[in-house]
């Protein structure tokens, strides 16, 4: 599953206001509002659902980077809004240290495998550094959608 | 090197599990994989037909997108292949990470 297919590119945030891991993670579900891919009334409900996931267990996979995610019926396809900070955000991170790319995912309730492919591809470019290196460093929102689209153009990456 | 020295028993062990929980190995399953893994010694890698990932990384473990139904190979290679096969088996296959079966299903 390709970047394409689930990153809402008018859902990109390139300079993150909140300083914080919850209000990040309400900064990105107001982005994809504004984008109509979530209804305005569920925004609070979605917002409350990904945070609660989060404390049950941190989505800061390390290396500055941090997949807030959850299943919410507001959705009828995986969608993602895509943040930066470029002060760090504190996400509990397994190495503890400091967020600066926060990708956030929504899936539907009853689609499990396209969240895993979604998950999949996320991984399998955070994985190289020099793809985290490039999304830490894009400042527009035009850069982000660049970036992506070049990964999914190029697999090997 | 000695041949027939035993100073580092070298054990390998392999098994192949099936998904079985609903939501297959998303976030949460995979932590707990890879937790259990830690435990132990040995060098363990999963296996779909594409992917081969280190069973310590969480990374690498939400690459293999498992989902139900999918069969996984879990190799391992140490002086506790055996349990650690047996324990990964176990979480993976009948405790399905503490997660439900597909609705309809026992």
């Amino acid at each position: 599953m390709k970047f394409e297919e689930f990153v809402c590119f008018k859902a990109t945030i390139a300079h993150l206001q909140a300083t914080d891991r919850d209000g990040a993670i309400a900064e990105l579900v107001s982005a994809l509002v504004t984008a109509d891919q979530i209804a305005a009334e569920s925004a609070k409900d979605v917002t409350k659902a990904v945070t609660k996931r989060e404390n049950e267990a941190s989505t800061g996979m390390g290396k500055g980077v941090a997949v807030p995610h959850v299943k919410h019926s507001t959705v009828k396809q995986v969608v993602a809004a895509v943040g930066h900070s470029s002060t760090g955000i504190d996400f509990a991170s397994l190495d503890e240290q400091p967020v600066y790319s926060v990708i956030l995912l929504i899936s539907p309730l009853d689609n499990p495998d396209k969240h895993l492919q979604a998950m999949e591809n996320i991984f399998r470019h955070l994985q190289k550094e020099r793809f985290r290196k490039f999304l830490r460093q894009c400042r527009e929102p035009d850069a982000l959608q660049d970036l992506l689209r070049e990964a999914d153009e190029n697999p090997s990456w | 090197m000695q041949m027939g020295e035993r100073v580092l028993e070298k054990l390998v062990c392999e098994t192949t599990v099936e998904i079985r929980n609903a939501d297959g190995l998303h976030m949460r399953p995979a932590m707990q994989f890879v937790d259990l893994a830690g435990r132990f010694a040995s060098d363990i890698t999963v296996s779909n037909d594409e992917t081969h990932a280190d069973a310590k990384s969480i990374m690498q473990m939400t690459m293999l997108a498992a989902g139900r139904g999918t069969r996984l190979r879990i190799r391992a290679e140490g002086s506790d292949a055996e349990e650690a096969i047996n324990a990964l088996r176990e979480l993976v296959e009948t405790h399905l990470f503490g997660e439900p079966p597909p609705a309809g299903k026992d």
